[in-house]
């Protein structure tokens, strides 16, 4: 049935699942970095799994309410299958993609005890694809991406998740600095000689 | 109940050094060391979720009951 | 130095003709006689076999020192096995699977045929270094000549990356199954390696070679010579301050002084490096043991690949020892932190009391490390290095001292390149350098 009340609850939770979803990549950078903080470690991997828990809880809502709207036609196929909506067809792609992105993430790691460890990993480093995809769906869906303070969302959110990877990557290149050149050597000349073997510190997503 | 570490998966997060300090410490460069195998009777709980929180699985727990888990 | 050696070189596996001359299957038929894998067909002969191989108390030869015939006996267990032949020759400053290979290959195909036979092992691979690509060819060749005459025949041979711990077992294993070569953490040493499906159980080139003639000639005959512990020969590679570095075969037991005079010392040795370089430094006054298991555990050293390094006099032990165990620090896996991190710690905190620039608390620091280090990793990599380490600082203790106080010690310095030197051992093909 159609209902403002519907689409409000749609965009709402949309915006939502993408702040928790920024917050939940920020925590995951910065477990697998090790960064120092007053939390203990094992602490901020759960509080990075409890938001991550919750974003896909208000992009199920966010999902469902779109579904339920009839005031836009958006097809059920269209939440599993991208590019089958005729509602803002590619923009609506890719939040679809990023929703997929996002549920093999969730679910591979729901049953991480069951699932191998390369396999795990592989799946978890397409979250970080996930984020710029639900970035972009967000900005061309369009609806709420004129107003300046959901604007002003996103770029807080942005700017939290490239200061996070560039701190990440800097970090790695001063860790590798740190690696005695001996080990360095080994454990390239190891790494070249090697496929798919299981990586050891520094081979985390 | 004895724990152990699996040298070759650890990849140092020390998880396991925070969540049974009584058991286990780091080293210098941040890797346990187990300062006691057998696991007691009140730590059997917190053992186990420092072997769930370790994200490389590298926290081995081996008793009578993993022991027929690990035999099927 | 002119004492009469009692010790003299054995010949079972390498006799002074055999280095001359192409390793033909015809002239090791002609040397050693036809080997019939006997005692009948079918398990009876399997089991009179390994039987045979039991009495004889062969132990293996490739460091660990392991019963032969224990080895084979829990790997029957296992359907249809994979027989992995170990001629990857990781230690630097052994040079004697490389002879064996390159003088008698027939003799390791041999051994090959009867282990696969014991075990009804469905599969044998030979595994070489790709730094020794003559050992590949040397056994390709001998299998050309054996096509339809036992298993080796149609043997694989693989060639692998030589690195220090690729030898090990179980990183053997993983790389001849495709694998990244390291090993792999085994708690439980009763639990059989597995190359795919198949169980898999690792046999040094040399180990081999003796079985054939075990098989040959039997149980009693290889117990004629050699500790009652541990009988039979052994290939044993001197190297450092000796006038004829090389690969010698000696009966085990024979004592290291002698088996050092070998080589030809100009000068009593300070001290002598046993075992390899995750091995364990000898005084010049504990010379006089017996180079067997039981006698050397005593002083905490071990046969591992029949490697003495002789340290001559006026060359500073500490200094060589820091150079092999910065060499060491670099073989890590790279999987295990205490190894990975551990190692150039304690290598580094060596060289500085090499180099004199270390206060007296980087020795306290050096020996908390090597405490903290010591079975810590997934294979025994970093606990042969505490040992080496350790071992040097007792044995060198005075020149320990002298380098922590800012006095020079006895030796030169700069290090003599003996390491260097005994890390070329490798591209030794003779017995003696000539």
């Amino acid at each position: 049935m159609p209902s403002i009340d519907l689409w409000y609850t749609t965009r709402a939770s949309g915006l939502v699942a993408l702040v928790l979803l920024s917050g939940t990549v920020v925590l995951g950078i910065l477990t697998a970095g090790r960064a120092r903080s007053a939390l203990p470690g094992f602490a901020r991997a759960e509080v990075h799994r409890r938001l991550s828990v919750l974003t896909v809880v208000f992009l199920a809502v966010h999902v469902l309410t779109a579904e339920i709207d009839t005031y836009v036609k958006v097809g059920w196929l269209a939440v599993v299958a991208p590019f089958t909506s005729s509602y803002h067809r590619t923009w609506l792609a890719l939040g679809t993609i990023g929703a997929d992105l996002l549920l093999a993430v969730a679910i591979s790691s729901a049953l991480r005890q069951h699932v191998p460890a390369r396999a795990w990993r592989a799946l978890h480093w397409l979250a970080y694809l996930s984020w710029p995809v639900a970035v972009s769906h967000a900005l061309g869906m369009g609806t709420d991406s004129k107003l300046t303070w959901a604007l002003g969302l996103l770029a807080v959110c942005t700017a939290g998740v490239v200061v996070a990877a560039g701190w990440r990557v800097a970090g790695a290149h001063r860790a590798k600095a740190a690696l005695p050149r001996t080990v360095i050597r080994a454990r390239r000349s190891i790494r070249s000689r090697a496929a798919g073997a299981t990586p050891g510190i520094g081979g985390r997503p | 109940m004895r724990i152990s570490v699996d040298p070759a998966a650890c990849d140092g997060f020390g998880y396991c050094a925070e969540l049974v300090p009584e058991l286990m410490a780091l080293d210098e460069w941040g890797f346990p060391v187990v300062s006691q195998h057998e696991v007691p009777g009140e730590l059997l709980d917190a053992a186990r979720q420092a072997a769930r929180a370790c994200p490389r699985r590298a926290l081995l727990l081996a008793g009578p009951v993993q022991e027929e888990l690990k035999a099927r | 130095m002119n004492t009469a050696l009692t010790t003299r070189r054995a010949s079972r596996l390498i006799a002074p003709d055999a280095l001359h001359g192409p390793p033909t299957l015809e002239a090791h038929l002609r040397r050693y006689g036809p080997l019939s894998l006997g005692g009948g067909p079918g398990a009876q002969g399997r089991d009179r076999l390994l039987a045979e191989i039991e009495r004889s108390g062969l132990t293996g030869r490739g460091g660990a020192g392991f019963p032969t015939a224990r080895k084979l006996a829990s790997a029957r267990a296992a359907d249809r096995p994979a027989l992995i032949v170990n001629a990857m020759e990781g230690e630097p400053a052994s040079a004697k699977d490389r002879l064996l290979v390159g003088t008698t290959p027939h003799l390791v195909l041999d051994g090959a045929d009867v282990v696969a036979t014991v075990l009804g092992a469905q599969r044998t691979v030979l595994c070489v270094a790709d730094s020794a690509p003559e050992m590949a060819r040397s056994l390709v060749r001998a299998q050309q000549e054996r096509t339809g005459r036992g298993r080796a025949g149609d043997a694989e041979v693989r060639t692998l990356s030589g690195r220090y711990v690729a030898g090990e077992e179980s990183a053997l294993a993983s790389a001849v199954a495709g694998g990244p070569g390291v090993p792999r953490f085994r708690p439980d040493k009763s639990v059989a390696l597995s190359v795919g499906r198949h169980a898999a159980v690792v046999h040094n080139a040399e180990t081999l070679a003796h079985v054939a003639l075990i098989a040959r000639y039997g149980a009693d005959w290889f117990r004629e010579v050699g500790a009652a512990e541990a009988p039979g020969t052994c290939l044993v590679t001197i190297s450092g301050g000796v006038e004829c570095p090389g690969v010698v075969e000696v009966a085990t037991g024979a004592p290291v002084s002698e088996i050092i005079g070998l080589a030809r010392l100009s000068s009593p040795p300070q001290a002598v490096l046993v075992g390899g370089y995750g091995g364990t430094w000898l005084a010049g006054e504990d010379l006089g043991v017996p180079f067997a298991p039981g006698e050397l555990s005593r002083l905490g050293a071990s046969m591992g690949a029949g490697v003495l390094v002789v340290l001559p006099g006026g060359t500073c032990g500490i200094q060589e020892t820091a150079l092999v165990a910065r060499f060491m620090a670099g073989q890590s896996a790279g999987q295990c932190g205490p190894c990975l991190f551990g190692l150039p710690a304690i290598a580094d905190d060596l060289a500085a009391i090499a180099d004199g620039t270390a206060a007296p608390e980087v020795l306290d620091r050096l020996l908390v490390r090597c405490g903290a280090v010591a079975g810590r990793g997934a294979c025994r990599h970093p606990d042969g290095v505490v040992r080496l380490v350790r071992s040097a600082l007792e044995v060198f203790s005075a020149d320990v001292a002298s380098h922590v106080h800012g006095y020079p010690c006895r030796g030169r310095a700069a290090p003599s390149g003996l390491m260097a030197q005994s890390g070329l051992m490798g591209s030794f093909r003779d017995g003696w350098g000539r």
